[in-house]
This record gives structure tokens, C-alpha cells and sequence, in this order.
């Protein structure tokens, strides 16, 4: 009970979008993609929801290639906003709602449920063309999720949204998450991506560069970070045993040290040369990790 | 198949809501009932309107006889006034207005008639040819009786010689009939032509506005892009059905009540069904085989201004089918008339013609109808894979390569 991608390929004529994917996708699960513009994710979505055809590989829900029959199973939330501007929102989510094989009863109750949460109840009689770029967005999440999918595929989410309606959004993600909804969600945020994702894959170039669960790639990463926050000047530590690289920073320094032990060397060294305002050994950030893996800074 | 109905009904209720569709629909059911009742309005116009004519009349022998023979072929609007002095003051009240016209008459050498018109322009070339006439037979009624004639040789001379004109072939249609045919036929080329116009363009149209508001990517992970394709290509004919049914009705209730020359002149009263039937046909494939291409071709485009030019390949097509029928109407025997009628993109008009007008033979209507649905199928066919693509598809748009590149797209 997992959607599979085996050896996945795409290309188009000389330029290869994908290359060679292998991703378990575990049911139930919410797994981020990671990736800058251009990393194959949108193509990597197209495939999985059957609107491109692979160049090689098999791509499986539960044993089974996704097509139109399952339309009614799935959710899909394109990376390009759209919606029919002249339309009312009722009017729209209907359609919509009814392509993926609900009835209208069902979708009416949904959408007035769905709007009371995102506090906007009052568009249902609006046109989209009223609506700002955000409650766009709204009324197009809830399109992706009327139907109480399945599968759900969320193609950057968390774009173009303010603070407050992130958080919202969030929330709702991972209520679905809860009721047992297997989501995939793009982002280019790491913050994101750390923050809700149990598992995740970075895709750099077409191909997946970091691939597992969250904490497995913590922990198998090895390397940890120390937050220095000092009077006294830290440069020397550039040359200190064990350590990968260091930040000046306003307050003092950022260090990736090669394992959690280096640290106390490192306290036990500054210890007496002054006034040490903060010391902290953090797990490493997942840009730490993809710019280890990929070796350049990634935005 | 499901998902095919649910686009159609969409398709159909919210066009038939917008107000665009209400405000074409009374515009041309005004237009289709001002056309019925055109007659009625021209007279309305034209009842009061009365031409009068000064006359001198340097012989004081044709007057007379001139308004007799002009009151005799009853022309109310034309008023003739005698008037007395020199053609100079005259010809100054016409120029003042008093008059609309001088109509100077004087005898020849032969003591027959001669005449000379004055008005301000000659835009007026209703009168000056009505006079011309009346006075025509007054010449030859006058030099007929100076020859001598008796009036039996005189109507002898000017009875019509019969000329009888029949067709040979069994179905062919009289005289009268083909006219009427043309006529009618005419009449449903041209709305044949307004309607793949109308409505094809409106389909390339609503395809590219999904395509732009980019609405579309959800659309197709919903449902198979042919049954969209299809879907919104009869909802379109169904709407055009709903608005033609309502223009039919208007048109048919206002020529009944009071164009019933217009009424003859199509030939309702013995109405030739099977031209109706031919029509329905042929509207219908036509429509398919061009919604089909305008559809694809707004799939390509990205923005909605640029649907013109890309459907302008298709549109010169129409036009071109359409100035070929018009030639027929008068030619439909010819045979680039014929081997025109085979081609798909040209059959819907050009065969409708020939079945309009001449007695074809059953095999041909069929010959040209399975080409055109071949063709359909094809259009279709790969049509459904470049809009699968082309829906995907985003930047510039230029016809040829781009459907390669929406194929493409859709392969591995």
C-alpha cells in the first residue's frame, strides 16, 4: 500500500527533466519535495498523476498505474494557480467537485465546511475575479481536497501565502495527513518541508540527491551545528580539530563540526578566555545537508 | 462517459446564463424579425413620401394621355402638375424645391413624343424610369395608329413568345423550384457559415480562457481530455440548437403573419423536406469537423488575444468553402463545384449545395459524407493528443510546431 516510482526517466527531446528516480512513498505518509526551480519536481508530479507518460520506469499506486478511472481517489493542487475568473465559487467548486465524481449535496456541505474553516463563508457567492491572489489559493486547495482524496498532491503549496494563512493551511494539511490522506507536497522552504514531513527527497537536477525520513538523514548526516554567542573573538576556531567550516555571525560564530563530541572540546577550550552568552549544539538544518550533498548553496 | 456529461452541462448552462448569449439572441431575433417583415417597414417609410413632377408640355397633345397611362399602372407616389411658362422658372422652383423634378415634353419631326428630366441629382432613378416607361407606350400606342394597325396586330406584336423550359431528368426540379431552392439554400449556407463562425470561434475561445486562467491543469488531472474535448464541442451545439430553435421560431411566427411574399419566395408552402433533413446533416458535420480543429488550435495558444491568428488558418478555410458555394449557387452543375464536394473540409457547404439544387446521386451524398466522417474521426483522433499537450504547454504559439511539440509531449 504505497505509491511507487521505479527508475523513473523523462525526457524531453535532449533535455532530461527526471532522471533514474526511485521513491517508496509510504500510505498515510506526508513526504516533501525539496527542490530549486527546475529540479524536476512539477514533471515528477505530471508523471505520478499520469498527465505525462514516463520516457522509462513504472510509477504504481498500490500495485496499480494511476489513470482516469481513479480521478475520484485523487487531489491535485497544480504549481500554476488557476480558476475560472468569471465563475462563482459555488458555481466552481461544483464543477470541479462533480469532475471528481462527487454529487452536488456532497460537495455544497464540504465547501460551506471547508470555507467556515478558512473564515471566508462568504465567498461562496463571490466570482474568483473578486477574490484576492491568497483566497484564490484557498478556494483552489479546497478544490484539491472536496473529495476527500486519497492521494493528495500538493505542487508548492505554501507559495504567495501571508504568515497567518500558512499557518492555516498547515494546519489543514496535516489534519488530512490525520484522517489518513497520503499527501506529497513540493516546496522550495526548507522550514517547511522540516516542519511537517516525516519523509522527504531532495531533487537537484532530476534526481534525487537526499532520499529518506526525516530523522534518518538527521542522524546519518553525522555533522552537527554550535551556536557561539561571545565577547572574546572566535576566528581561531576556524582551525580547531573537528571543525567542518565557520559563520561569523553578528553575535559571534556558526560552526559545522564533524560530530557531536567536538563540541565540548570546543566549550572546554573557550571556557576561561570570556564572557560566553550562548552555547548551543543544534542537529544539522536540512540546507546544511543539501548543500553538503549537492555542493552549492541552495538558493 | 460520465465526466463527457458533466462537461457538456457545464459547458451549456453557464454559457446560456452569460449575458452575452442573451443579448446576441435578442439582437438577432430582431434582426431575423425585421428581415421577415422588411416589406412592411419599407412601405411604412415610403407611404407618404409622393414625388411630384412639373410638366411643360410645348405641344399640349401628351400630357393628357401621359398622367392617363401613369394613373392606369397606378403609381400613387408619382404626382404630375402641368405648369405653364418658360422652362427657365421652372427649372428655378425645382432648384428652390417647389418641385422634385421638370419633365419637359415636345414632339419630333414624326409628331411623337420626345422628353427631357431635371431634378436637383438623378440619385431618384425610380421616377425618371417610371415616366420613360408610361411614355414608351405612349409612343407606341401612337405610332402604332399612325401605321394603321388595328388592336388585335398590336396585341399580337407585343404577346411574350412561349418558351417552355423542363427538365428531363426524373428529380430534377422545375423552373420554379430551383429557384426557390436557391433561395432557401442560400439562406441556410449562410447561417451555416455564421454558425461555425459564431460557434467554432466561441469553442477555441473558452478552451484558450482555460488554458490562460491555467484552470486547466485540474481540469485535465480530472478527466480524460477527449471526453472535455467532446464535451464542451456539444455543449457549444447544443447552446447554438437552444438559440437557433429560439431565431426559427421568431422567424417562422413573423414571416407567417405577415412576410408572405418572403414566404413564397423560400418556398415554405410546399416545404422540400429533404433539403431540411440534407441541411441538418451537413450543419452538423460541419460544425464537428470545425469545432474539432478550432478546439485543438485553441489549445495551443497561451494567452486568449492570440486565438485569432492561430484559428486564422481555419477561418480562410470556411471562408473559402463558403465564396466556393456562392459561385455553385449560380454553377452547381459544374464540376470544380463537383470535385469540391468530396473534399471534407469543403463537403458540409458544397454537397449541401448540390443536394440542394440538383438530383444527386445517392452514392456520392454518401461517398462524401463517410469522407467527412473519416475525417472527423481522424481530427479527433489526433486532435484529443494535441490538446492533451498543448494544455501542458505554455509560451509563444505558432501553429505547425507546436502541435508536433503538444504530441510530443504526450509520448514517452
Amino acid at each position: 500500500m504505497a505509491l511507487q516510482l521505479e527508475h523513473v526517466t523523462k525526457r524531453f527531446g535532449e533535455v532530461t527533466a527526471v532522471n533514474d528516480v526511485t521513491l517508496t512513498i509510504p500510505e498515510g505518509n506526508l513526504f516533501g519535495f525539496l527542490g530549486a526551480n527546475g529540479a524536476g519536481k512539477t514533471t515528477t508530479f505530471r508523471m505520478i498523476l499520469g498527465l505525462l507518460e514516463p520516457t522509462a520506469g513504472t510509477i504504481t499506486w498500490n500495485g496499480e498505474k494511476i489513470d482516469y478511472s481513479k480521478s475520484h481517489l485523487i487531489g491535485y493542487l497544480p504549481e500554476e494557480r488557476g480558476l475560472y475568473p468569471k465563475l462563482k465559487v459555488k458555481e466552481q467548486l461544483i464543477y470541479l467537485g462533480r469532475l471528481r465524481g462527487l454529487d452536488k449535496a456532497a460537495i455544497v456541505k464540504e465547501m460551506e465546511a471547508w470555507l467556515e474553516r478558512f473564515h471566508v463563508p462568504e465567498y461562496a457567492e463571490k466570482r474568483i475575479e473578486e477574490l484576492s491572489k491568497g483566497n484564490q489559493q484557498k478556494i483552489q486547495f479546497i478544490a484539491a481536497v472536496l473529495h476527500k482524496p486519497k492521494l493528495l498532491i500538493l505542487d508548492e503549496p505554501f507559495s504567495g501565502l501571508d504568515p497567518v494563512n500558512v499557518e492555516l493551511l498547515k494546519e489543514a494539511v496535516i489534519d488530512l495527513k490525520n484522517n489518513g490522506t497520503t499527501i506529497v507536497f513540493s516546496s522550495h522552504r526548507m522550514e517547511h518541508v522540516e516542519e511537517l514531513c516525516e519523509h522527504l527527497c531532495i531533487m537537484h537536477r532530476g534526481r534525487p540527491v537526499v532520499y529518506g525520513a526525516l530523522k534518518e538523514i538527521k542522524r546519518s548526516f553525522g555533522k552537527k551545528n554550535v551556536i557561539i554567542h561571545a565577547d572574546m573573538p572566535l576566528d581561531e576556531l576556524a582551525e580547531f580539530p573537528g571543525v567542518v567550516k565557520m559563520k561569523r555571525t553578528a553575535e559571534g560564530v556558526h560552526l559545522q563540526i564533524e560530530s557531536e563530541g567536538v563540541s565540548q572540546k570546543i566549550l572546554s577550550h573557550i571556557a576561561n578566555k570570556g564572557f560566553i552568552r550562548k552555547f548551543a549544539l543544534e542537529e544539522p538544518s536540512l540546507n546544511d545537508i543539501f548543500i553538503e550533498k549537492v555542493g552549492a548553496a541552495y538558493e | 462517459m460520465n465526466k463527457f456529461w458533466i462537461v457538456l452541462w457545464h459547458t451549456y448552462t453557464t454559457k446560456l446564463k452569460a449575458k452575452l448569449f442573451l443579448i446576441t439572441t435578442i439582437i438577432m431575433s430582431l434582426l431575423v424579425f425585421t428581415i421577415a417583415n422588411i416589406q412592411h417597414i419599407i412601405e411604412f417609410f415610403t407611404k407618404d413620401e409622393k414625388t411630384t413632377v412639373a410638366v411643360i408640355d410645348t405641344t399640349g397633345a401628351f400630357y393628357e394621355p401621359l398622367a392617363a397611362q401613369l394613373k392606369q399602372e397606378k403609381h400613387d407616389d408619382l404626382q404630375l402638375k402641368k405648369v405653364t411658362g418658360s422652362e427657365e422658372k421652372a427649372k428655378a422652383d425645382v432648384r428652390a424645391g417647389k418641385w422634385d423634378a421638370l419633365l419637359v415634353l415636345s414632339a419630333d419631326n414624326e409628331q411623337l413624343p420626345e422628353a427631357a428630366y431635371y431634378a436637383n441629382t438623378l440619385a431618384d432613378s425610380d421616377t425618371p424610369k417610371e415616366i420613360e416607361q408610361a411614355l414608351q407606350q405612349l409612343k407606341t400606342a401612337l405610332a402604332t395608329a399612325k401605321l394603321g394597325l388595328k388592336q388585335e396586330q398590336i396585341a399580337q406584336l407585343y404577346e411574350p413568345v412561349p418558351f417552355k423550359k423542363a427538365a428531363l431528368e426524373k428529380n430534377a426540379k422545375t423552373e420554379e423550384e430551383l429557384n426557390q431552392a436557391r433561395a432557401l439554400v442560400y439562406v441556410l449556407l449562410f447561417a451555416m457559415y455564421m454558425f461555425v463562425f459564431m460557434y467554432g470561434g466561441m469553442i477555441s475561445t473558452e478552451v484558450a480562457t482555460e488554458k490562460s486562467s491555467r484552470v486547466m491543469e485540474i481540469l485535465v488531472s480530472s478527466a480524460p481530455p477527449i471526453q472535455q474535448l467532446f464535451g464542451k464541442i456539444f455543449g457549444i451545439a447544443l447552446l447554438s440548437l437552444t438559440q437557433f430553435a429560439i431565431l426559427f421560431a421568431v422567424g417562422f411566427a413573423a414571416l407567417k403573419s405577415s412576410g408572405q411574399e418572403l414566404w413564397k419566395f423560400l418556398g415554405f408552402d410546399h416545404l422540400p423536406v429533404s433539403t431540411f433533413v440534407y441541411a441538418i446533416i451537413f450543419f452538423f458535420l460541419g460544425y464537428f469537423l470545425y469545432a474539432t480543429l478550432f478546439a485543438v488550435l485553441g489549445s495551443l495558444v497561451s494567452r486568449v488575444e492570440d486565438v485569432q491568428q492561430m484559428i486564422m488558418p481555419v477561418t480562410t478555410l470556411v471562408i473559402a468553402a463558403f465564396m466556393i458555394a456562392m459561385f455553385g449557387l449560380g454553377a452547381p452543375e459544374s464540376s470544380f463545384i463537383t470535385a469540391t464536394s468530396f473534399i471534407p473540409f469543403f463537403t458540409p457547404m458544397i454537397m449541401f449545395l448540390r443536394v440542394g439544387l440538383l438530383p444527386v446521386p445517392v452514392w456520392e451524398v454518401a461517398l462524401s459524407l463517410a469522407l467527412l466522417i473519416v475525417t472527423i474521426g481522424l481530427l479527433a483522433f489526433f486532435g484529443s493528443k494535441v490538446y492533451r499537450g498543448g494544455v501542458l504547454m505554455y509560451g509563444k504559439a505558432s501553429s505547425l510546431k507546436d502541435m508536433k511539440k503538444a504530441v510530443q509531449l504526450t509520448k514517452k
